[in-house]
């Protein structure tokens, strides 16, 4: 046996590895080691592939590359802040449907032997192509979006249902050229320029993609564009005969759909809704309604010092974490604030979301970042219950899954979307920058609830002022 | 279809099921780790970057061979390291719960 034919057996080994460390990733006690089983894998495999005859043309190349990319993946992963981590996933996903769209790319201008060409394997390129390319420059908008660089607001403009048809179309008509080709006799042009107009076309479509969609649906867009990415590979392993590439981008792809069906469920819309929904739609018609809504209701504004005793004298009190802490970097001062309170005797806990942050499960990440412990963090079905109960209810920059127009107006676009039920608090105080509307666009009846009070200011500043007047008062 | 091809698309509808079924039950608190863990998975791109680093002879084909390859190491490693940060920091705050925890407090 030569060490060339055990390069499928290194293959087989890493798609182990990487079954093991998906369903590792799944539990929270092998967590841990499910992710370095699969990086392990991983390296196993890129070491066998250095022995593959393919490769030996090209090693310089190759190390140079894996030392830039391995360099800059390595610095980004390090630095970045937790709040930052869902753009930094974003941009990791795009690399790898960019790394995906240049491999079908390239096996197809390797392999291309003139007209006609063969069906199968060009159609997986296609897609390869196209799907990678749509997750490159769609992760880029969603890395700009979640950075802030692009408006976040969902970004319309009239016809663009028939522009997204029109990109759609395009693409097809264009492989479809090539695939006929040589068939007909009449189409017979540089394949080259076809796959890179298709290539164009494709990386439109994805900034095309999502423009469109707000802020508050990110979560679901990343997971999305991650599972896409998934299959560019594994279509890439079609084209390059390779199973480990369609195993460990299956595998991806369907996990990925999984998650943004969770995803998509726990906002209460379907994917379809997310991607050319009725969100931006719908928006005004939720605007008029919250203003209809408006009947000499006013919003009650109060100092850090009333926020101190408010606190102070409650039994209970729920902390609604929403991004606005995390932007703030405020999830360190609100342990504090915590750590106070529990010296008091008072039972603190968190509610959380599951769309709270950018991301799934962000909130849950940002709060393990500043130890909060595990028992304290509670599920929205978990914690839903227990607000009529609790005393205070601290909402720090969450808006739109405190909105109880999610339960109360059909008329709101968030209608429907599972929400914490803050409103049924004794007393509510928000922490807010500003009154202007969350990421959905729109108002939050709650705000204008008698029982609810605004503390205004940036969370982090407005939570340590809080935790310094509870301080002065013990 | 070749007998290749029809070995591919077993492995292809076979991975689905696997996929699926591997995920079917995952707590909110590791949404994000596994979503970026999966993200770091399809890293595996990286081989089929190295496969095809040197396809096409000339200038234009080291570029994107070379593009490739960085593209593809930057999302595996970038995807082990950042997931293995947000993991750290579970293990961490569980570690801190055993022993006397003794988080240093400003009071």
């Amino acid at each position: 046996m030569t060490v060339e034919q055990l390069i499928p057996v290194a293959y087989l080994l890493a798609a182990v590895t990487f079954v093991l460390g998906l369903k590792g990733l799944s539990s929270p006690t092998t967590a841990v080691q499910g992710n370095r089983i699969a990086a392990a894998g991983m390296l196993v495999a890129v070491v066998a592939t250095f022995f593959a005859r393919e490769v030996q043309g090209g090693i310089p190349v190759i190390l140079g590359g894996i030392a830039v990319g391995g360099v800059a993946g390595f610095y980004g992963a390090r630095v970045v802040k937790m709040t930052a981590m869902p753009q930094m996933v974003a941009l990791f996903n795009g690399a790898g449907g960019g790394a995906a769209a240049l491999v079908a790319f390239l096996e197809f201008a390797r392999s291309f032997q003139g007209y006609p060409v063969e069906l199968g394997p060009t159609i997986a390129t296609f897609l390869g192509l196209i799907i990678g390319a749509v997750s490159f420059s769609g992760s880029g908008i969603a890395f700009g979006k979640l950075q802030g660089v692009i408006t976040p607001r969902a970004f319309r403009y009239p016809g663009q249902q028939a522009v997204t048809g029109l990109l759609v179309l395009a693409m097809v008509l264009l492989a479809a050229a090539i695939l006929l080709s040589g068939r007909t006799g009449v189409f017979a042009v540089a394949p080259g320029a076809f796959l890179v107009a298709i290539a164009i076309v494709a990386l439109v479509f994805g900034v095309a993609l999502v423009m469109p969609i707000g802020g508050a649906d990110m979560p679901v867009v990343i997971s999305l564009l991650n599972a896409y990415t998934g299959l560019a590979v594994a279509m890439a392993g079609f084209t390059l005969s390779n199973q480990l590439l369609i195993v460990a981008g299956t595998l991806v792809g369907a996990s990925g759909t999984i998650l943004t069906r969770l995803m998509s469920k726990a906002m209460n819309r379907s994917l379809g809704n997310v991607l050319f929904g009725a969100f931006g739609a719908a928006t005004t018609a939720g605007v008029t309604a919250a203003a209809g809504a408006d009947d000499g209701r006013s919003i009650r504004s109060i100092s850090a010092e009333d926020a101190a005793i408010l606190l102070g004298y409650a039994q209970n009190v729920i902390v609604v974490p929403g991004y606005g802490l995390a932007v703030a970097q405020a999830q360190h001062n609100v342990r504090e604030l915590a750590d106070v309170l529990e010296s008091k005797g008072i039972n603190v806990r968190y509610a959380i979301h599951p769309v709270a942050g950018r991301m799934p499960g962000h909130m849950n990440v940002l709060l393990a970042e500043a130890n909060v412990p595990y028992e304290k963090l509670f599920d929205m079905e978990q914690i839903n219950p227990e607000f009529p109960r609790a005393d205070v209810a601290l909402v720090i920059g969450a808006n739109d899954v405190t909105n109880p127009a999610a339960r109360s107006n059909p008329g709101s676009p968030i209608y429907g979307m599972p929400i914490l039920d803050v409103d049924k608090a004794q007393n509510v105080i928000v922490i807010k920058r500003s009154m202007k509307p969350g990421f959905a666009g729109i108002d939050n009846d709650l705000y204008l609830d008698p029982k609810t009070a605004m503390l205004f200011g940036d969370a982090k500043e407005a939570v340590g002022k809080v935790v310094a007047e509870l301080k002065k008062a013990a | 279809m070749t007998a290749e091809a029809v070995v591919a698309a077993y492995v292809f509808i076979l991975a689905i099921f696997v996929g699926f079924e591997v995920i079917s039950k995952v707590p909110s608190t590791l949404h994000t780790p596994l979503m970026s863990g999966a993200n770091a998975i399809h890293g595996i791109v990286i081989v089929g970057a190295m496969l095809v680093a040197s396809a096409i002879p000339g200038p234009l084909g080291v570029v994107l061979g070379f593009l490739a390859v960085v593209l593809g190491t930057a999302n595996v490693v970038g995807g082990f390291v950042v997931t293995d940060r947000m993991l750290a920091m579970f293990k961490q705050r569980s570690r801190g719960a055993k022993p006397p925890s003794n988080p240093p407090r400003t009071t």
